[in-house]
This record gives structure tokens, C-alpha cells and sequence, in this order.
């Protein structure tokens, strides 16, 4: 029988959160070794588990694989999370390119100092409203489906309410002019494996404080 | 029969290349609607041609492709430059994901202020010669292949190539250390339609001078 996937990163969202809600809405049962020293991402370099030197790393099916989107189309290839045919994954590409931009602006951004954070959070907030959610609020419209790629769940709507809920916590009535995405809040928060995710004890993580800034700015020494 | 793809850029590698490197490689031919204005920009996005506003815009196959990483993931699947299956696909995407990471670098760095140009340099030089041509040329001496992938030309060994070209042109004697990597370019290279793409008279840009910086500036600003 296989073993689990094995996640190897900090005990914070960063670039591994979106790997940890897509194995999650999959219903797939994960490990996870959290890095807190140098000393212990050092060990990684030098055993060789890391390609370019840099996590995310998930180890699956006997593979070592880091890069974030590289995990996460796997992943979302083997769970059927990835369209029907190519046409389906390309718009599942496109959307899932656009909602992991939004989310790493706003992981980056809790690196910042204080002005350059308000800043960015302005800039993210400005995105997310002319920007990224207009186009998904107008995906959901145009089909009228519950889904946004070929009315099944997909790896898009994994993301795009991870996404969401991410700009939820930077301003919360953010969705009052969405309605259709509003109901996609709703509807995919209540599947059973994301209900699961989203109570108190999973893996999901908090957004970044000072402790984690702090965790990660002395393991990779920034 | 189906058109031909479109490609909507303005006139300069930046985001586009890797896309007209990759449909040249794969024998496909393809016509470009060159921006030189705000206005022809504005009048895509107005015509909700542009899913995020941004380009690169492929129009292919029915569809207005845009997000570069879509839009070369897409001409891979179709053109067979993805490998067998989803394990060869994880590291063609494992490795063109860390290429991309160093190619931003490399295509931004002629749009850079001037104060930024010198430190930029000395990041790709440092990344290229110590995190990622180790990276390639450790694959290719961990099998002894040809390819980076499954003993077949994939989208990984095309964006290599690329890469490898552009960025010899910073730093001249970037690949003096990489030998696999250098016989896998002239490989490559070789290759009848990659050949064909090298030559002058191709639709490969030259590397992205002031004119370009103007360009997109007034474009994009």
C-alpha cells in the first residue's frame, strides 16, 4: 500500500498552503515535517532531496518533487482534479495561474516592512476587486454552472476559494459585489472533505506572524 | 483546417519568447499581431479578449489562451513535448518551473532602471552558475540521455535551450563548467525545426533593446 505524501516546509502557509487544500479537498491523507532550523534545511540541501535547493518539497510515489506548480498539477492529474481533456486543463491552467499570483502577492507580502506591506495589501486588494475576481465572478455567470470548468469540481475551484477566503482576511465584505461568487464561497466550502479541512485541528494553517517571518528569514538566511 | 495560432505581443522576447520558441520547435507555424500602442492594448482588453487584462494572448484552436505557463503547458500536450505520463510530465514541469524562475530574472533584466542592472547581473551569474545549471547538468549525467525526460525531446529541453542562449548572452562564459548542458543546446540546436528557428529571417527576436524598453513602457505603465 502507498504511503501518504510526505510535505517538507514551515509550519506556516507560504507556497505549500495551496498543496495542503488541494491533497485535502482530494481526501488524501498527508505527513508533514516541519523545517524550523538552518541546521535541518541543510540536511535537505545536502541529501540531495532538494533539485534547485528550495522547498516546497513533497515526497509521492517515490518521487522528490519540489516547485509548487509542478506538485500541484501533479497532484491535481492523479486525483482527477485536472479536466477531462486538454481544452478543460488549459482553462483549469489559466485560472489556477491567476488565483496562485494573487496568494503569492499576498504570502510575499508579510516579508514586507511596514509601509511597503500596506502598500502591497493596497495593490492586492485592488487586484482581487478589478482584477481576478470580475473575471471569475464573469466565468460563473456565463456558463451558469456550480463549477467553473466543465460542471466538476476541479482543481480551479480548490483554489479560487482558497484564494477568497485569503482576501476575505485582508478586508472581509470584499465578496459584497460578487454574488455569484458569494454562493461558490457557500457551496464549495460545504463539500464534505473541505468542510473537514476548514474546522479547527486540520492542517490548514493561519495566516503569517511575526514568529513565522521570523522562522523563515533565519532558515534561509534573508 | 485549422488557422494558424496568433500571437498578441508587442515586438520583444520578454514573456512572449519561450512560446515562440516552443511552437517553433515543434514545427508549427504561427502569425503575430504585434502591439506598438496603449490604444491596440486597451482595445484587446475592451474586446474581453484578455481574461486577466494581461498578455501574452495566444488565440488557438477556438480559444484566447492567455498566462504564459497555460498557454506553453497547452502547445506541450498538444504537440506531444510532455513526456509519456504524469510522472515524466511532474519533472518536465519540476525542471521548466525552476528555468522559469531564472529566466524571469533574465528577461526583466533588460527592463530594469540602470541603478539595478549591475546587482541583477550578478544574481543570474550567481543562480545560474550555482543553483541551476548544476541542477540540468546533474540530471543529464544521472542518466546519461540525450533529454532531460524520458529519452525524448520534451518542452523542458526546449526551454533549456532558450534559456542556456539568453543567458550566455549576459555572461559569456556562463556555460564553461557544463558540458552536457552545452552538447544538449548543439543538439537541439540541430534539430531541423530549432535550426530553422535560429536562422536570421525567423520570427525569433533579438535580444530586447531601448526600443523595446520604450514600447512597453508606454504600454504597460
Amino acid at each position: 500500500m502507498a504511503a501518504k505524501p510526505k510535505l517538507y516546509y514551515f509550519n506556516g502557509r507560504g507556497r505549500m498552503e495551496s498543496i495542503r487544500w488541494l491533497l485535502a479537498a482530494a481526501g488524501v491523507e498527508f505527513e508533514e515535517e516541519f523545517i524550523e532550523t538552518r541546521e535541518h534545511y541543510e540536511k535537505l540541501q545536502k541529501d540531495g532531496c532538494l533539485l534547485f535547493g528550495q522547498v516546497p518539497l513533497v515526497e509521492i510515489d517515490g518521487m522528490m518533487l519540489t516547485q509548487t506548480r509542478a506538485i500541484l498539477s501533479y497532484l491535481a492529474a492523479k486525483y482527477n482534479l485536472y479536466g477531462k481533456d486538454l481544452k478543460e486543463r488549459v482553462r483549469i491552467d489559466m485560472y489556477t495561474d491567476g488565483t496562485l499570483d494573487l496568494m503569492i502577492m499576498i504570502a510575499r507580502a508579510a516579508f514586507q516592512p511596514p509601509k511597503e506591506k500596506e502598500e502591497n495589501y493596497a495593490e492586492i486588494m485592488k487586484k482581487a476587486k478589478t482584477r481576478y475576481f470580475p473575471t471569475f465572478e464573469k466565468i460563473l455567470k456565463d456558463h451558469g454552472e456550480d463549477f467553473l470548468v466543465g460542471n466538476k469540481f476541479s482543481w480551479a475551484d480548490i483554489q479560487l476559494l482558497e484564494a477568497i477566503l485569503m482576501v476575505e482576511e485582508l478586508d472581509a465584505p470584499v465578496l459584497s459585489d460578487f454574488p455569484l461568487l458569494k454562493a461558490f464561497k457557500t457551496r464549495i466550502s460545504n463539500i464534505p472533505t473541505i468542510k473537514k479541512f476548514l474546522q479547527h485541528g486540520s492542517q490548514r494553517k493561519p495566516p503569517p506572524d511575526s514568529h513565522y517571518v521570523e522562522v523563515v528569514k533565519t532558515v534561509l538566511q534573508f | 483546417m485549422a488557422g494558424k495560432p496568433i500571437l498578441h505581443y508587442f515586438d520583444g522576447r520578454a514573456r512572449m519568447e519561450s512560446i515562440r520558441w516552443l511552437l517553433a520547435a515543434a514545427g508549427v507555424e504561427f502569425e503575430e499581431k504585434i502591439m506598438k500602442t496603449r490604444e491596440d492594448l486597451e482595445k484587446l482588453r475592451k474586446d474581453g479578449s484578455l481574461m486577466f487584462q494581461q498578455v501574452p494572448m495566444v488565440e488557438i484552436d477556438g480559444m484566447k489562451l492567455v498566462q504564459t505557463r497555460a498557454i506553453l503547458n497547452y502547445i506541450a500536450a498538444k504537440y506531444n513535448l510532455y513526456g509519456k505520463d504524469i510522472k515524466e510530465r511532474a519533472l518536465i514541469d519540476m525542471y521548466s518551473e525552476g528555468m522559469a524562475d531564472l529566466n524571469e530574472m533574465v528577461l526583466l533584466y533588460p527592463y530594469l532602471p540602470s541603478r539595478d542592472k549591475d546587482g541583477r547581473l550578478t544574481q543570474i551569474k550567481e543562480k545560474s552558475r550555482n543553483r541551476y545549471f548544476p541542477a540540468f547538468e546533474k540530471v543529464l549525467t544521472s542518466h546519461g540521455q540525450d533529454y532531460l525526460v524520458g529519452n525524448r525531446l520534451s518542452k523542458a529541453d526546449v526551454h533549456l535551450t532558450e534559456l542556456l542562449y539568453h543567458t550566455e548572452e549576459l555572461d559569456s562564459t556562463v556555460l564553461a563548467n557544463f558540458p552536457l548542458l552545452k552538447a544538449l543546446r548543439t543538439r537541439v540546436s540541430n534539430l531541423p525545426t530549432v535550426k530553422k528557428f535560429l536562422q536570421p529571417g525567423s520570427q525569433r527576436k533579438p535580444f530586447d533593446d531601448r526600443k523595446c524598453v520604450e514600447i512597453a513602457r508606454k504600454l504597460f505603465s
